[in-house]
């Protein structure tokens, strides 16, 4: 056991940082490191220098075209980006879809699909939950009915987080209503462009457009889009839930969070001192930071357990249920932080180059916005109840 | 001892029940929202008419007799509604600040237009640099003939667009954080040297950056007493305190009830979700931190009026510690327990969960009225 990186870690760490310093244009670092809106261009901006590198599905093998890097790599990577301001990789295509293909798909499929992937080219969505269907997905109604040589679709799918940017979408059907909820699932791959869909915008609590209702009016899909077998469709939905979870901690993201937050603590003042002076909240903010180690060792540790050759387990669970309670207690400090200046409401603010000035200090409009939003953390990737019921079952065996 | 209402009471308690109910469904406080005021003139002449304006006054001060615990009727009621009308900035603060230190001649040109309805008012204590603390006012007022010149900058001053009336604490003497050398005064918000930056609020009120270049303000523009007007202002926001105290009890309750109709009508895996205990148990916790936040909001209600300064402090920081905390709990467990609907704009959750967080931050944070109950509290 070491806790060190080797002299070719660092070396590495080196390499990522030139690349990252070469590559990320500035002004999607300067969105980042100001909290301001990211538009489609600006993920594929990034994500198409990660993907000529070879580096954007860095958590794939390298027989499907990933780095083949070790976890220490990957943890190094991800850390890296998120000190630099890079943007999150957005997941659907890269850690969600892609491995479903290159785990179930045919070699059609594979040689379709991955490439578009890699390089960033196609944008895809994630077409799970259902109005009626969240929690329990299982339930889901979406029906796609096989005719010759495609399928038709009809059916809504909701919480579609950035369908409206989207090229496709991989979708779990009912293919057959007969079996068991688990068994009549299939798992279809989708061009957002087909007639008969409708994509409709959602608008979060803070005003924001992120996740949109996406509508199937007898949409007819070609059979050859289905992966693997039909009826199989939940079973690669659980192996993918297993990736997403993983993912999901956002440790790099947290620890900057914790940063940036003692950088407010530093400027606010209190009775004519730095709030970061007031022992009642430097309290709270070393026991955040003292969340987040423990979110980051046990992280390290489940990423050392997988390299020596373990799969994600429903341990990962708690990773997730940490991970989304910790940035929802950064957050909530911002809050408490800006005072009275987290009240003006500047959404125009959230955008970059806005003709507007901001009223409280630079980092003071964006802190409720973001307190209200990563309320969702708790309830999307499945919520942190359904979450505690898997450990409690697969894990304690409650 | 008797905490029940009155018949009086229960009568207004009903009546503004009712105006939330018939004027204040979710879609039309959307609208009135989008309004360029925020809030609509019809309903503050209803409030005038109703006699809400003056409801807490003295009858010498051209009131109805009444007071904090028929402010707090109000202010739960308007809670449930998430009411936009500036009732808290011009009634229990601009109308409160005159009622606790008004002359006879301000009380008849203010108060008394504002009891029917013709006047708005805000009061600009903030700062950029104060946060919670009142004594922090680097707001300038230099003597100026028989008068004074207010310069500087006040912070986050709510319905100062739609106020007739500005009250300002300014310096008179003393250092930026001294007690002493703090003076309301009132002055018009269109005198000249007054600029404003309007803007709405997290939680779809509107507030106001306002500047003071050289306000002229006469000797009769002074609230109360010269270098002694913190005093006066603590007081004043110590009821607002309660009032806001009561309006979080409103949203906690309306939260609260739309919480349990949804877990017992949303079904997955095929039972209504409100069947699985871990909800059970958090509906029910959400219960009793609304249940603790009318407690320590009714102790206040009735406290408030004591004449030591201590206890009043002590009640006040008390209910605001139990709001911020409740209050957090419930709008945070409220959006939990609606899933992804909870954090859409499309329901009322979210729009309860803004107004709860705003609520903890004003007038001071749960950490701010903390320390203050503390101090009081344990020192002998
Ligand atoms: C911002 C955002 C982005 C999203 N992005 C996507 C996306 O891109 N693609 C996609 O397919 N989906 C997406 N989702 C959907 C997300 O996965 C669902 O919101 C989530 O699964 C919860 O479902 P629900 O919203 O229907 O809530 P419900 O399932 O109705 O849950 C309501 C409440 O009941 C609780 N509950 C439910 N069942 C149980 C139980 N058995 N025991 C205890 N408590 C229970 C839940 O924890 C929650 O608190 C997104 C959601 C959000 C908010």
């Amino acid at each position: 056991m070491d806790l060190a990186f080797t002299p070719e870690d660092i070396a590495f760490r080196d390499e990522v940082r030139a690349f990252v310093k070469a590559n990320l244009p500035p002004d999607i670092a300067d969105k980042v490191a100001n909290g301001k809106h990211l538009v489609r261009d600006d993920f594929m901006r990034w994500q198409q220098a990660l993907g000529r590198k070879g580096w954007l599905v860095y958590t794939w093998p390298k027989k499907h075209g990933g780095p083949g890097w070790t976890v220490t790599q990957r943890y190094i990577f991800e850390n890296v980006c998120a000190d630099m301001n890079a943007p999150g990789i957005i997941p659907f295509g890269t850690k969600m879809v892609g491995p479903v293909i290159y785990t179930f798909g045919n070699d059609e499929q594979k040689a379709r699909f991955l490439p578009g992937i890699r390089e960033s080219s196609v944008w895809w969505c994630q077409g799970y939950s259902e109005p009626g269907s969240g929690s329990d997905l299982a339930s889901l109604r979406t029906r796609a009915v096989r005719e010759g040589d495609h399928y038709v679709v009809n059916g809504s799918k909701t919480w579609n987080t950035m369908g409206h940017w989207a090229d496709w979408i991989f979708c779990l059907v009912r293919t057959d209503p007969g079996a068991k909820p688990q068994e009549g699932i299939s798992f279809l791959l989708i061009d957002m462009k087909t007639p008969g869909i409708t994509v409709k915008p959602i608008i979060m609590a803070d005003g924001g457009h992120e996740v949109n209702e996406v509508f199937f009016d007898n949409v007819k899909v070609p059979a050859e889009n289905l992966v693997g077998k039909e009826g199989e469709g939940w079973t690669y939905a659980k192996f993918l839930l297993a990736n997403e979870r993983l993912g999901i901690a956002a440790v790099p993201q947290s620890k900057r969070g914790v940063d940036a937050l003692k950088q407010i603590a530093r400027s606010e003042t209190q009775d004519g001192k730095p709030l970061i002076e007031d022992q009642d909240f430097r309290n709270k903010l070393a026991d955040l930071e003292i969340q987040v180690t423990a979110l980051e060792y046990t992280e390290l540790r489940a990423l050392s357990a997988m390299a020596a050759g373990g799969a994600p387990g429903p341990e990962v669970s708690f990773l997730k249920i940490r991970g989304s309670e910790i940035q929802q207690r950064i957050s909530e400090l911002a809050v408490e932080a800006v005072g009275y200046y987290a009240m003006p409401y500047q959404p125009a603010l959230l955008w970059h180059g806005a003709n507007e000035e901001p009223i409280g200090p630079e980092h003071a409009h964006i802190a409720a916005p973001r307190y209200f939003n990563v309320r969702k953390t708790t309830i999307y990737g499945g919520s942190n109840e359904i979450q505690r019921n898997v450990i409690s079952k697969m894990v304690l065996g409650l | 001892m008797d905490l029940s209402y009155s018949d009086e009471q229960k009568q207004i308690k009903e009546g503004v029940e009712r105006f939330v109910r018939e004027q204040y469904a979710f879609e039309t406080r959307r609208k009135i929202a989008a309004t360029d005021r925020g809030w609509l003139p019809e309903n503050w002449a209803k409030f005038a008419e109703l006699g809400w304006l003056g409801m807490s006054f003295s009858e010498a001060d051209g009131g109805f007799g009444g007071g904090m615990v028929e402010t707090a009727i109000l202010m739960e009621a308007f809670g449930t509604g998430l009411v936009l009308e500036p009732y808290l900035p011009t009634v229990v603060m601009g109308g409160g600040l005159l009622a606790a230190g008004g002359s006879a001649a301000q009380k008849e040109a203010l108060l008394a237009p504002m009891i029917g309805g013709e006047k708005q008012f805000a009061v600009a204590y903030a700062e950029k640099q104060s946060r919670y603390n009142l004594a922090d006012v680097a707001v300038t007022a230099k003597k100026s003939g028989n008068g004074y010149a207010l310069s500087g900058h006040k912070g986050v001053v709510y319905n100062a667009a739609s106020a007739d009336t500005i009250f300002v604490t300014a310096r008179t003497s003393g250092g930026q954080r001294d007690e002493k050398g703090v003076t309301v005064f009132a002055v018009d918000a269109k005198a000249k040297g007054i600029t404003r930056r309007d803007y709405p609020t997290q939680d779809a009120l509107r507030a106001s950056e306002v500047t003071f270049d050289n306000v002229s303000a006469g000797a009769d523009a002074v609230v109360g007493q010269v270098d002694n007007g913190l005093a006066l202002l603590e007081g004043v926001l110590d009821r607002a305190i309660v009032a806001l105290c009561a309006e979080a009890v409103g949203c906690m309750d309306a939260l609260n009830k739309q919480t349990l109709e949804y877990i017992k009508t949303r079904k997955q895996f095929g039972v209504p979700i409100g069947k699985f205990q871990v909800l059970q148990h958090r509906m029910v916790d959400c219960f009793t931190n609304a249940q603790e936040a009318r407690s320590m909001t009714l102790m206040a209600t009735l406290k408030i009026d004591d004449p030591d300064a201590t206890v009043r402090k002590k009640a006040a920081s008390g209910a605001k510690v139990q709001i911020g905390k409740s209050g957090k709990f419930v709008g945070q467990s409220a959006v939990q327990m609606h899933g992804g609907m909870g954090v859409t704009d499309e329901l009322a959750v979210s729009h309860y969960f803004k107004r709860l967080t705003m609520i903890d931050t004003l007038f001071g944070s749960q950490q701010h009225h903390l320390t203050r109950y503390g101090n009081l509290s344990m020192a002998a």
